[in-house]
C-alpha cells in the first residue's frame, strides 16, 4: 500500500503502521519503505511518517540519514508550522551523526521570526543534551531567554533547568521581563518559570521572615565603602527589614495565578509562596489549595502531602478550613489517612473536641485500615494536647471492647505509648490491659500488653506474676515479638519480685533457650547472664536491676510529615519523601543579599525587534522594567491624586489592558511581517523607547513627590504645600532636563543609552530622600493605616486650633478628618419623668477626651421647673460587664429655665448595650439609659483607596457582610451618599477613584478594629452594600442602620 | 518530564504506548502492576510510585490507567494535570466523532485558545450555571459541613473574534474563583467582571465556591432507621427522602446509594416508588427514586438478612445522595448580563441555572 500511487491508500497504510507501534508492535522492517514517504507532499501522511520517524530513527541509523536532507529543506520553509515541525522531529531521531546539523539548525531557528519556531528550538535543546554541546546550548538559552515572547518563555526556561539550571547569571538580567510576562504565558510554562524562580530568589533576596537578623547583618561596617552604601545601610538598619523591590514584583505577578484553573500552576505559586513570602502573607494560597481538593483523586493526593507539611509548621493557615479536610466514606484510603493527618496537625485546644467526635465516626469506619490510623492520630491528639489526654485515653479504653480485633489491637499500642508518656496513676487501666490479654491475638498488641505490665510490674503487683503464669504456659505457641516480651516481663519480675516468679522466670528461660529463632535464644542467654546470679557472672549483674528498670523516655508521637519540609513543597522528592534524581536543593537565603544591580537592563540594548509594531506597548515595557513597582502603584497614586489623573488613570489603564492582549498579538504577528519593514521599525522603537522611559520616570518622579506629601498631610496633618511644591519643582526641573535632552538626542539612538544612566541618576542623586521615603512606604510588608489614626482623626476644636497656627490649607484637613457631628439628639429624660429636670444627649464625635476607649456624649440637662435644681450628678450605674464610664462633673446648681451642657465619656466594649445609670439631684435620681447607636462606636480613619482595598482584601469571608438596597434617586450623587452616610456613622472618607463606589473607613473605639464600608452604585438605582470587618456584630448592625439612609428619600 | 506513557486497561493490559524521547521497555509497568495488587482496589492505587531507575506518576479515569514514565524530578501536580488533560482531549477526541479521519491540524492564533475563521449561520451563546452542594449530615441530621461549588459551563458558537462580558448581579458571593485562561484576570479584579475572547465550543468558564459564611440551604432531608440487633440476624432499614428549602423547584433525579456493611447478606425492600438494587457481591445498595414529590415522600422500608453467628456490625452505613434541581442556582448568584464586543451581529444569549449534589452523605 505505501508503494501505491494514491494518497490515500499511504495514508490508511500509515495509520496502521503508527497503529501498531502505539500497541507496541515492531514495524521497524517497514523503516526503508516508510521512510520514502518523508518527501510526500500530503501533510497528513508527513506527519504520520515523522511519528514513524521519532520512533525507528535510532534502530536504523543509516536509512535515517536519507530523511535528513528532506528535514534541512524544511526547515528554511516559508511556512512556520513546518519549519517548527521539522525541527521537532530533527531533535527527536536521536541520530548521534546528526548532532552537528541540529546545533546549526537549532541555533538558527532560535532566531527565527516566528516564536513558534523558536519556542521549538528551546524544546529541542533539552533533546540534544549531549555534553560536548553544552556550552553552544548555553550560549542559544541564553540568547532565547532575552526573547520577549510569552511563548517562549516556559519552553526556554524549560530548556534552563534540564541543561544549565546552576547558570543563575543568566537569569538576572532576564528576571524582571519573566516576572512581567508570567501572566501571560501557558500554563506549563508557568509551572516551570515559578519553580525556577523561586530558586531564584532564594540565592538573591534575604530573609523576609527574621525581622530581627536583618538588622545585625548590617551592623559590621567595612570602612571602604562608600558613603552612598553606608546610607543605604542606615536606613535598612533602622527599617530592620525591607523586602527587595524585585522581591515584591515576583510575589505580586504570580498571586494571580493562584486562580489558574491549573491545579499544577496554583500548588507552583502555592509552594512559592511558602519558601518566598513573609509569614504573614503566605495565607492567601490555603484556600486555593483547598480549592484543589475538589479535584480528581491523584491531584487530592499530592495537594493534601503539601498541605500536611504546611500545616504542621503553621496551623493557622488552614485551621479555618479545618471541615474541609473531614473525611467521606467515599474517598480512597490515601486520600483518608492524608485528611486524617491534617485534621490531626491541625488540632488544638478549640477544636479538639469537635476533632474527637468527628474521629469517633471514623473509628467505626468500615474502612479497618483506616480506622486504626484514626486511633493513631487520637493518640497524637492526647499527646499534644494535654487536656484532652485523659478523655483520649479514656476513649481509647474504652475501643478495647470492640469486636474488631484491629482496632482493639491499635488501642492496645496507642494506649501503651500514651501511659508511658504519664505513668503516674493507671494502674487500673494496665489492669484492664492485663484482662485483655486472653482475648487478644494481634503479636504487637500481646506484646505491647506485656510489656506494660513489665514495666510497670511494681504498680500491679498481684496480677504480673500472674501473667506470665499465663503466658509461660503458652510460651510456644507465641509469636516471636510476645516470646521477647514475655522474658522481657519474666526477667522484670524477677528482678523485683523473686520470691514469687523465680521458677516461673527460669522455666521461661528454659523454654527460650531452646526456641527455634535464634533471637529469642539469644535474649535468652542474655537475660540469664544479667539477672541469675551465677559466679562467672561479672560486674554486670549488679548492674541489672538498673539495667531492666531505668526509666525509659516516652516514645513521641509525632507526624510521618515531620522530616519532609527540607524538600521544596510541589516537588516529586517531596511525595515520596526522598532525593529523586535531579532535585534541586532550594538554597538558603543569603544572610545579604547579593547586588540587586544585576537586575538592572539598559533599554538600548534589549532586543526590541519581537514586539511588533504596537507602540503601546512598547511605551509600557521599559518603564515596568525600571519601575518594578509598576501596575498597584501607578494605579493608587493615580486615583489619590485626584485632579491630575481622573481622566489619565482610565486611559492608562485601558492602555494596559490593550497592552497586554496586544502584546501576544504583536509578538506572533510580527511573525508575518517581512523583515524589511522589521528593521524600518527597530529605528523607530529605540527612539520612542527612551522616550518612553524618560516620560515615565518623570511621571514617577510626581507620583513620588504626591505621595510623600500624602504622606505628610496624613501623618501630620499639617501637610505644608508650600514644601511638597518645592520638592515637587525640583523634581520637575530634572524632569524637564531630561526631556530636552531627550529631544536634542531624538535623532541618534546611540546616546539613549546615556540617558539612560542620566536618569538612573537622576533617580539616585537629587531624590534619594523621597525614593527612600517611598520605599519605606510601598515596601513595608504590612501596611500600617491602623497606625496613624490617632494623628490623623482630630477633634473639630483641634483643629480650629490648628488652623490658627499653621498655613495648612483646609481642604486638607477636611478630606483627613470629616468630622461631621450629626444634630440629633437623643432624649435622655424627659421632664415629666424627671420632675421638670430634663436631659438630652447627642454624639460630639470627638476622640479621646476621657480616654482611648471612650465615646464622648454630650448631655444637656435643662431645668424646667421655677426652682433651683442643685447638685446634678451622676449616681449609681448599672453598666453591662467591661463598660466604663467617666461621669461629668457634678452641676452645683441650675438656675429655673436655665440649660447646661457637659460632656461625659463612656466605653461601650464596642457594643450596642444600653448603659443604664442614675441621674441624680440633690434630692431625686432617675434612673436613665444611654444606648449608642452603631455609628457612634467608630472613629474615623484616614487611608489610601490601596490600603482600603489590601484591608479589605484580608475582610473577606466571615468577615464581610454585604446587602442590595434601593437608593432613592435624589440620593445617588456623590455628595449626598457621603453626607448621609458620614451623618448616620461616624466614618472616614477614603478617596475613590470610581464614581460609583464609595469607601469610607473607620475604627471601632474600642478594640480599634477596622470597619470598612463600601457604597457601591448599580444600573437601576440599586446600591451593594459591603461592610467588612473583623467585628462581624457591630458590621451587620450598622448595616441594618446604614440601609435606610440611603434608600429613604 | 514525561518520557514514555503506557495506557492500561481493566484487565491489565498494556494496550497503548508513546515514547517522546528513548524507547522505555514495557516490563518498567511490572513495578505498577505489583503497587496495583497490593492496593487492591483500584482508587488506593498510589499516583506516584518510585521504581530503581524510574518514577511512574498515574491516573486513574474511565477505568483506565494513564502512567506516564519519569526520569528525574518534575512537580508532579505537572504531570497529573497534563494527563487528566490528556484523558479530556482523548474524551473530546473520541467521545464526538468516531476516531476522526482527519488529524487535528495545528493551528497558531493571536489568541491562542481560539482558532481563527470561525463561522455560524445561527450565532449563539449558551451558559451553564451549575452548583453543587458538598454536604456531610451527621445521624441527627444537622448539618456537619456544606459547601458550594459551581461552574460555569458554556457552548459558545459565535462567528469572528467575539469579546465577551458577562455580570453578575451578586458577585461577592463568588468567595474563591479559578478561570479558564481566556478570561481577563485585572478586569476581574477591579471590576467582578467577565471579560474575555472565548474558545469556540464548549469549554468551562470558570470555577467558584461560595463564600462560607453564606449558610448553605440543604434542599432535601433523609429520616432514616437502620438498625441490626446482636441477638437475630434480622435488621430493620427504613429510609424516607423529602424536600427541604428548595424555593418551590422540584427535586428530581434523586439517587440514593449505600455500602452496607460486610456482614450483609441480603436485603428485602420495598420502595414507594423506583426501583432499587442490592448487590450481595459488592454489598452496595442503590435505590433510583426519580423525583419527589412533596405530597408522597418516597421511602424505602424492608429487612437486613445478616450473615448468622457474626456479631452485628459496628457501624451502620452511610447513605450517599445525588438528586438536581432545574433552574436554581442554590447559591442565590444570578447572571445580571451578557453583552458581547467586536462583531456586528446579534447572538443568541441563553443562561440556564441548575443545582446538583455533590458529595453529598448522610451519616445514620
Amino acid at each position: 500500500m505505501l508503494e501505491s500511487s494514491k494518497d490515500s491508500a499511504k495514508l490508511d497504510a500509515m495509520k496502521r503502521i503508527v497503529g501498531m507501534i502505539a500497541k507496541g508492535k515492531n514495524a521497524s522492517e517497514l523503516f526503508p519503505a516508510v521512510v520514502k514517504n518523508v518527501a510526500s507532499k500530503n501533510i497528513e501522511i508527513k506527519k504520520l511518517v515523522y511519528v514513524y520517524l521519532m520512533r525507528y530513527a535510532e534502530e536504523q541509523q543509516d536509512l535515517a540519514l536519507l530523511s535528513i536532507s528532506t528535514f534541512q529543506r524544511a526547515l528554511k520553509d516559508p511556512n512556520q508550522l513546518i519549519r517548527a515541525s521539522a525541527l521537532r522531529v530533527l531533535s527527536s531521531i536521536r541520530v548521534p551523526i546528526i548532532v552537528p546539523i541540529m546545533m546549526l539548525a537549532i541555533k538558527e531557528a532560535s532566531s527565527d521570526l516566528s516564536p513558534y519556531v523558536r519556542k521549538n528550538a528551546a524544546h529541542a535543546i533539552q533533546k540534544l543534551l549531549d555534553p560536548e554541546q553544552k556550552e553552544m546550548l548555553i550560549e542559544v538559552i541564553e540568547k532565547l531567554l532575552k526573547d520577549r515572547s510569552t511563548l517562549v518563555a516556559g519552553s526556554v526556561v524549560m530548556a534552563f533547568e534540564e541543561v544549565c539550571p546552576d547558570r543563575i547569571d543568566l537569569i538576572h538580567k532576564n528576571y524582571r521581563k519573566l516576572c512581567n510576562l508570567l501572566v501571560d504565558v501557558e500554563e506549563w510554562g508557568q509551572v516551570v518559570i515559578i519553580h525556577m524562580l523561586t530558586r531564584y530568589a532564594r540565592t538573591q533576596f534575604v530573609s523576609p521572615w527574621k525581622d530581627d537578623e536583618a538588622g545585625e547583618e548590617y551592623s559590621e561596617n567595612n570602612f571602604y565603602e562608600s558613603d552612598e552604601e553606608q546610607k543605604e545601610k542606615d536606613r535598612k538598619v533602622k527599617a530592620t527589614y525591607i523586602m527587595d523591590p524585585d522581591h515584591r514584583l515576583l510575589l505580586r505577578n504570580t498571586k494571580p495565578l493562584l486562580q489558574s484553573r491549573n491545579a499544577a500552576v496554583v500548588m507552583a505559586v502555592a509552594q512559592l509562596y511558602w519558601h518566598l513570602a513573609p509569614k504573614s502573607e503566605a495565607g492567601i494560597v490555603s484556600k486555593s489549595l483547598v480549592r484543589l481538593l475538589r479535584s480528581n483523586r491523584e491531584v487530592q493526593y499530592i495537594v493534601l502531602q503539601n498541605i500536611a507539611t504546611m500545616s504542621i509548621q503553621r496551623k493557622g493557615m488552614f485551621e479555618p478550613y479545618l471541615k474541609s479536610f473531614y473525611v467521606r466514606s467515599t474517598d480512597p484510603t490515601m486520600i483518608k489517612t492524608l485528611k486524617l493527618e491534617i485534621l490531626t496537625n491541625l488540632a488544638n485546644e478549640a477544636n479538639i473536641s469537635t476533632l474527637l467526635r468527628e474521629f469517633q465516626t471514623y473509628v467505626k469506619s468500615q474502612d479497618k485500615q483506616f480506622a486504626a490510623a484514626t486511633i493513631q492520630a487520637i493518640g497524637r491528639c492526647a499527646t499534644n494536647i494535654t487536656e484532652v489526654t485523659d478523655t483520649c485515653l479514656n476513649g481509647l479504653v474504652c475501643l478495647l471492647s470492640n469486636r474488631d480485633e484491629i482496632v482493639v489491637a491499635e488501642s492496645v499500642v496507642v494506649i501503651k505509648k500514651l501511659l508511658q508518656t504519664q505513668p503516674a496513676h493507671h494502674g487500673e487501666i494496665i489492669k484492664h490491659m492485663a484482662k485483655l490479654l486472653d482475648n487478644i491475638t494481634v503479636p504487637v498488641a500481646r506484646a505491647s500488653i506485656l510489656w506494660l505490665i513489665g514495666e510497670y510490674c511494681e504498680r500491679v503487683p498481684k496480677i504480673a506474676p500472674d501473667v506470665l503464669r499465663k503466658t509461660a504456659k503458652s510460651f510456644t505457641n507465641e509469636d516471636d515479638l510476645v516470646k521477647l516480651q514475655i522474658l522481657n516481663l519474666g526477667a522484670k519480675l524477677y528482678l523485683t519480685n523473686s520470691k514469687q516468679t523465680k521458677l516461673l522466670t527460669q522455666y521461661v528461660l528454659n523454654l527460650g533457650k531452646y526456641d527455634q529463632s535464634y533471637d529469642i535464644r539469644d535474649r535468652t542467654r542474655f537475660i540469664r547472664q544479667l539477672i541469675v546470679p551465677n559466679e562467672k557472672s561479672g560486674a554486670l549483674s549488679k548492674y541489672a536491676k538498673k539495667i531492666f528498670l531505668a526509666q525509659k523516655p516516652a516514645p513521641l508521637l509525632e507526624s510521618p510529615f515531620k522530616d519532609r519540609d527540607h524538600f521544596q513543597l510541589g516537588t516529586l522528592s517531596h511525595t515520596l519523601n526522598s532525593r529523586a534524581t535531579g532535585y534541586l536543593e532550594l538554597s538558603d537565603w543569603p544572610e545579604v543579599a547579593p547586588d540587586p544591580s544585576v537586575r538592572n537592563v539598559e533599554v538600548a540594548e534589549s532586543p526590541k525587534e519581537w514586539t511588533g509594531i504596537l507602540g503601546k506597548t512598547k511605551k509600557e515595557k521599559p518603564a515596568e522594567k525600571f519601575y518594578s513597582e509598576s501596575e498597584e502603584e501607578e494605579d493608587e497614586s493615580a486615583s489619590t491624586s485626584a485632579s491630575e489623573s481622573e481622566s489619565g488613570s482610565e486611559s492608562e489603564k485601558e492602555d494596559k489592558e490593550e497592552g497586554s492582549s496586544d502584546e501576544s498579538s504583536g509578538s506572533s504577528s510580527s511573525s508575518g511581517e517581512s523583515s524589511d519593514s522589521e528593521s524600518d521599525n527597530k529605528e523607530n522603537t529605540a527612539k520612542k523607547t527612551s522616550r518612553a522611559a524618560d516620560e515615565s520616570d518623570s511621571e514617577d518622579i510626581k507620583k513620588k513627590a504626591k505621595a510623600i506629601s500624602r504622606k505628610r498631610s496624613t501623618s501630620s496633618s499639617s501637610d505644608t504645600e508650600s514644601t511638597s511644591s518645592e520638592e515637587s519643582s525640583s523634581d520637575s526641573k530634572s524632569e524637564s532636563d531630561s526631556k530636552s535632552d531627550s529631544e536634542s538626542g531624538k535623532s541618534r539612538s546611540a546616546t539613549s543609552s546615556k540617558k539612560e544612566e542620566k536618569t538612573i541618576q537622576d533617580r539616585k542623586a537629587p531624590n534619594k530622600q523621597d525614593v527612600f521615603l517611598l520605599d519605606l512606604d510601598d515596601f513595608c510588608p504590612v501596611p500600617t493605616p491602623v497606625a496613624v489614626p490617632t494623628a490623623a482623626v482630630l477633634s473639630p476644636s483641634l483643629t480650629a486650633d490648628l488652623e490658627g497656627l499653621s498655613l495648612l490649607s483646609s481642604s486638607v484637613i477636611d478630606v483627613t478628618t470629616q468630622v461631621s457631628v450629626p444634630t440629633k439628639t437623643h432624649e435622655l429624660l424627659h421632664r415629666m419623668s424627671g420632675k421638670g429636670l430634663a436631659a438630652h444627649y447627642h454624639f460630639s464625635r470627638q476622640p479621646g477626651i476621657f480616654g482611648d476607649c471612650m465615646v464622648s456624649v454630650q448631655v444637656t440637662v435643662t431645668n424646667t421647673t421655677d426652682q433651683k435644681i442643685e447638685n446634678i450628678h451622676i449616681g449609681e450605674k448599672k453598666l453591662p460587664p467591661g463598660m466604663r464610664m467617666h461621669e461629668f462633673n457634678p452641676i452645683e446648681c441650675l438656675e429655673p429655665a436655665g440649660s447646661i451642657t457637659v460632656s461625659m465619656g463612656i466605653d461601650f466594649c464596642d457594643s450596642t448595650q444600653t448603659a443604664s445609670f442614675q441621674l441624680c439631684t440633690k434630692d431625686d435620681h432617675f434612673s436613665v439609659n444611654i444606648q449608642p447607636p452603631v455609628g457612634e462606636l467608630l472613629l474615623p480613619v484616614t487611608m489610601s483607596e490601596k490600603d482600603f482595598k489590601k484591608e479589605q482584601g484580608m475582610l473577606t469571608g466571615m468577615n464581610e457582610t454585604s446587602a442590595t438596597i434601593a437608593v432613592a434617586p435624589q440620593n445617588s450623587t456623590r455628595l449626598v451618599i457621603i453626607e448621609r452616610v458620614v451623618k448616620a456613622a461616624n466614618l472616614g472618607i477614603v478617596p475613590s477613584g470610581q464614581d460609583n463606589i464609595h469607601r469610607f473607613a473607620a475604627k471601632t473605639v474600642h478594640s480599634g478594629s477596622l470597619m470598612l464600608v463600601t457604597v457601591e452604585l448599580k444600573e437601576s438605582s440599586t446600591a451593594q452594600l459591603i461592610i467588612n470587618t473583623e467585628k462581624t456584630v457591630i458590621g451587620s448592625v450598622l448595616l441594618r442602620e446604614l440601609k435606610p439612609v440611603l434608600s429613604q428619600g | 518530564m514525561i518520557h514514555s506513557l503506557f495506557l492500561i486497561n481493566a484487565s491489565g493490559d498494556i494496550f497503548l504506548e508513546k515514547h517522546w524521547k528513548s524507547v522505555v521497555s514495557r516490563s518498567v509497568c511490572d513495578y505498577f502492576f505489583e503497587a496495583q495488587e497490593r492496593a487492591s482496589e483500584a482508587e488506593n492505587v498510589p499516583p506516584v510510585i518510585p521504581t530503581p531507575h524510574h518514577y511512574l506518576l498515574s491516573v486513574y479515569r474511565h477505568k483506565i490507567f494513564f502512567v506516564a514514565v519519569i526520569q528525574s524530578e518534575v512537580p508532579p501536580l505537572f504531570v497529573i494535570e497534563f494527563l487528566h488533560r490528556v484523558v479530556d482531549t482523548f474524551q473530546d477526541y473520541f467521545g464526538s466523532t468516531n476516531v476522526g479521519d482527519q488529524l487535528p491540524t495545528g493551528q497558531l492564533s493571536v489568541v491562542p485558545w481560539r482558532r481563527t475563521g470561525v463561522k455560524y449561520t445561527n450565532n449563539e451563546a449558551y451558559f451553564d450555571v451549575i452548583e453543587e452542594i458538598d454536604a456531610i449530615i451527621d445521624k441527627s441530621g444537622s448539618t456537619i459541613t456544606a459547601e458550594i461549588q459551581g461552574v460555569i459551563d458554556a457552548c459558545v458558537k459565535l462567528t469572528g473574534m467575539p469579546d465577551l462580558t458577562l455580570s453578575f448581579m451578586n458577585p461577592r458571593l463568588l468567595d474563591d474563583v479559578s478561570f479558564h485562561p481566556c478570561v481577563r484576570f485585572k478586569r476581574w479584579e477591579s471590576e467582578r467582571i467577565l471579560s474575555f475572547i472565548p474558545p469556540d465550543g464548549n469549554f468551562r468558564l470558570l470555577s467558584y465556591h461560595v463564600s462560607a459564611q453564606n449558610l448553605v440551604a440543604i434542599p432535601v432531608y433523609v429520616k432514616h432507621n437502620i438498625s441490626f440487633r446482636d441477638s437475630s440476624s434480622l435488621g430493620r432499614f427504613e429510609i424516607t427522602v423529602g424536600p427541604k428549602q428548595t424555593m418551590g423547584k422540584t427535586v428530581e433525579g434523586v439517587m440514593v446509594t449505600s455500602q452496607m456493611p460486610k456482614g450483609v447478606l441480603n436485603m428485602t425492600l420495598t420502595p414507594s416508588q423506583g426501583t432499587h438494587i442490592f448487590d450481595p457481591v459488592t454489598k452496595l445498595l442503590s435505590w433510583d427514586v426519580g423525583k419527589i414529590n412533596p405530597q408522597k415522600l418516597p421511602s424505602l422500608k424492608g429487612n437486613v438478612s445478616l450473615q448468622a453467628g457474626t456479631s452485628k456490625p459496628d457501624e451502620n452505613p452511610t447513605i450517599n445522595l445525588q438528586f438536581k434541581i432545574q433552574q436554581l442556582a442554590i447559591s442565590g448568584l444570578k447572571v445580571n448580563r451578557l453583552d458581547m464586543y467586536g462583531e456586528k451581529y446579534k447572538p443568541f444569549k441563553g443562561i440556564k441555572y441548575m443545582t446538583k449534589a455533590g458529595k453529598f452523605q448522610v451519616r445514620t
